[in-house]
């Protein structure tokens, strides 16, 4: 495997986690809106480590849908409220590793002030944060299916978070991992690219959808919910894949914990 | 520099609207051999402990070239020059074209024999040819076979690499007259033949140059058919093209790039033919032709200024997703793929390539490939600010109203539970609606939406938090 070109470090020259550190939530939109249970599964993730969970009321969006269509201007505005938003906060983690991205690897292009950098360099992808700075690799769960993985591109190749997913998996008691074909391909969402050019994007999807179904497992599992989104729109509308289900690695290292 | 591209005789298929890039036509053959190229190229980048290093040294060899083209171009013109070449200087592909012409009229050229070059495409030289009378013949083999078909390449380095063996079979029946055949070794053995005659006939020869080197002035050409020797050396005249970011500053760096380039661009250790030309040989005519053609837009914008770095090898265009469906018709001029999405629209103008950008899901394989590191997926996303806010057909006021509203709709809480609650409504009510109009019905066109489920997590997490709280009590005893 070819390592990522050059993701941008987390912020952790400061002092290092402390047990009792509080942890700040950031939930982006669509999951708030269309998958509490990935929210709900992250908070309890946390809470069962011994993190204290808060979860700022204000916090919105983190600005990558105007930001990846080029309207920067407007992009800044969002950015500059997740910022005023969870500028108090030393650690912030969120369940998507694309919007985390966002925050720590592209605030500073839409503008290089260094507070609005520095936020961004405190936002953490939950499972890097589980395992590289709590050391967590098991979290107890059992999850008993033939399981597949599918890390979305922006976790993958500008966060460089590969490692902690596959050995938090590997740790899950009953589940059989399931190797999927030509796995760190993209599976063709892209954010507003999925509707501008809607055909591309399927066909993409659907080569994804059919590795999937390659692979036998039963569930795609994934740290990116955008992506899922995407795989499982097309999952549903094929009669011989609907029966594949996806889901938000928070909550497969959240099941069966007694 | 002037507003040359607008003589930019290429530019024109641009306004074939990208339709592929949208409804993806590309070629089986063209799907297949690109993953498999993309799977060799990445087994043997990791075979090499050194990979990592050679891509960064080349990436700042590289930075260093293009930060200094005005000293190193000069001495590059300047050593070979002294060795019985003849150095002209292009501004636009109209020049360039005149240059060309000029020296074949000079010399009574009637037939040129080509070797790969990409500027050329660029130039639409074989067009200029045609006009003038002068035969031209493309000896790379792909070049050939889609120069028979009368088709563009589809690829920068392997040109025909949609067709498959049985359409070159047709092709050489329909065009060449030869008996229909499959066979590889054939195949190859019919156009041999006819390229052979060709070469002994040539008046003059031409080539790309895939680096020049400013220490030694020395011309770098590679390949692996052996007709780049023969289409430099035969004829009495020699005429190489250039971009200006082809130069390095020392020979002493050109092991890195050879390494390099044979095998991100076709998995070889290294290509078959390296010719290093050095000056004319005596008795014969050396001419390079350096072109700007634009190159200098890119230069002018520090966020692009790495797309000059690109040493023309396809592998991104192999890695890429997109390209692999779409193939390189759909992008609509020379240069295709995730490079080609930044360099034309830095050569012919955001004008009439500021779609190009967002031919892209950002996935970034690219740049995971990319010998030179070129930061491709960032400097899409850097264009695609350019785009909207520059004259470009993404342009559009009705869309920026939307982002400024989608803007005010986040930057508040209040304002975005509300926008939500929109949201959450338009997505149950969907499946009710006879038809999807606009973005929604490009998303269900061929994906469901996502279910609506109760609550928001944000509106149940006072209630969860008491719980997870006890959860946490009832997990420490």
């Amino acid at each position: 495997m070819i390592t990522p070109a050059n993701p941008t470090a987390p912020r952790q020259d400061d002092p290092p986690y402390q047990k009792g550190d509080p942890v700040a939530l950031f939930i982006p939109c669509y999951i708030d809106q269309f998958y509490p249970g990935v929210g709900e599964a992250t908070a309890r993730l946390l809470t069962r480590h011994g993190v204290p969970v808060v979860f700022p009321e204000q916090q919105t969006c983190c600005g990558q849908p105007a930001f990846n269509s080029g309207y920067w201007e407007e992009a800044r505005r969002v950015i500059h409220h997740f910022c005023d938003t969870f500028g108090d906060h030393r650690w912030i983690v969120s369940p998507s590793g694309s919007c985390t991205a966002m925050c720590r690897v592209f605030f500073g292009h839409v503008d290089p002030d260094r507070r609005v950098v520095g936020v961004g360099r405190r936002v953490f992808e939950l499972t890097e944060f589980l395992v590289e700075i709590l050391g967590v690799t098991d979290t107890g769960a059992t999850f008993p299916h033939k399981t597949t993985l599918h890390i979305g591109c922006h976790t993958r190749r500008e966060l460089g978070v590969v490692e902690p997913t596959l050995k938090l998996l590997q740790n899950v008691r009953g589940l059989t991992y399931c190797e999927l074909p030509n796995m760190e391909e993209c599976c063709g969402f892209g954010g507003t690219f999925s509707v501008k050019l809607a055909g591309t994007s399927l066909a993409m999807g659907q080569t994804k959808a059919e590795n999937i179904l390659a692979s036998g497992a039963d569930v795609v599992v994934s740290p990116d919910t955008s992506c899922l989104m995407h795989i499982d729109g097309i999952l549903q509308r094929n009669p011989e894949m609907k029966h594949i289900r996806t889901k938000h690695i928070a909550e497969v290292l959240d099941a069966g914990v007694q | 520099m002037s507003s040359h591209d607008l003589h930019l005789e290429g530019a024109p298929f641009l306004k074939e609207q990208n339709a592929g890039l949208y409804e993806p036509a590309g070629s089986k053959s063209l799907g297949e051999a690109t993953e498999r190229s993309s799977k060799q190229n990445r087994a043997i980048a990791a075979e090499i402990p050194s990979w990592q290093d050679w891509r960064e040294s080349a990436r700042q060899i590289k930075q260093f070239a293009i930060a200094n083209l005005d000293k190193l171009l000069v001495q590059f013109e300047e050593r070979i020059s002294a060795r019985g070449a003849t150095v002209l200087w292009a501004e636009n592909a109209e020049q360039a074209n005149r240059l060309v012409l000029d020296i074949a009229r000079e010399h009574h050229v009637k037939t040129v024999v080509k070797g790969k070059s990409m500027v050329s495409e660029e130039m639409e030289l074989n067009h200029t040819f045609e006009a003038a009378g002068i035969r031209a013949v493309e000896t790379d083999l792909g070049e050939y076979i889609v120069q028979l078909a009368h088709q563009r390449p589809t690829h920068i380095v392997t040109p025909a690499l949609h067709l498959s063996a049985e359409d070159v079979g047709k092709i050489f029946a329909e065009r060449l007259g030869e008996p229909f055949s499959a066979d590889h070794q054939h195949l190859t053995n019919v156009a041999r033949r006819h390229l052979r005659e060709e070469y002994l006939k040539a008046d003059m020869g031409m080539s790309g140059v895939n680096f020049a080197v400013a220490d030694t002035g020395t011309l770098v050409v590679v390949e692996n058919e052996g007709n780049g020797g023969l289409s430099t050396s035969t004829p009495p005249i020699h005429v190489a093209l250039m971009g200006i970011e082809k130069v390095l500053p020392s020979i002493y760096y050109l092991p890195v790039f050879l390494n390099l380039l044979g095998r991100s661009g076709t998995g070889q250790k290294l290509t078959t033919y390296t010719h290093l030309i050095h000056g004319a040989t005596p008795g014969k005519k050396l001419y390079v032709i350096i072109l700007d053609n634009g190159r200098t837009n890119v230069l002018a914008d520090p966020a692009t200024h790495a797309a000059l770095h690109c040493i023309r090898c396809g592998a991104c265009l192999n890695a890429c997703p997109v390209y692999r469906r779409v193939g390189g018709w759909a992008y609509g001029w020379v240069y295709p793929g995730p490079i080609g999405s930044i360099v034309t629209p830095g050569l012919v103008g955001l004008k009439s390539a500021g779609k190009l950008p967002f031919a892209s899901s950002l996935c970034g394989a690219c740049q995971e490939v990319c010998p030179i590191k070129i930061d491709i997926p960032h400097q899409l996303v850097h264009l695609r600010h350019r785009a909207v806010n520059e004259p470009s057909p993404m342009n559009s006021l009705s869309e920026r109203l939307t982002w400024k509203a989608w803007a005010w709709a986040m930057s508040g809480s209040k304002r975005y539970r509300l926008a939500m609650a929109a949201v959450r409504l338009g997505v149950r009510m969907a499946k009710f609606l006879p038809w999807h109009p606009g973005k929604l019905g490009a998303w269900t066109r061929g994906r469901e939406l996502p279910r609506v489920p109760g609550p928001a997590f944000r509106k149940s997490w006072s209630r969860h938090r008491s719980q997870l709280d006890s959860h946490d009590r009832s997990d420490r005893t």
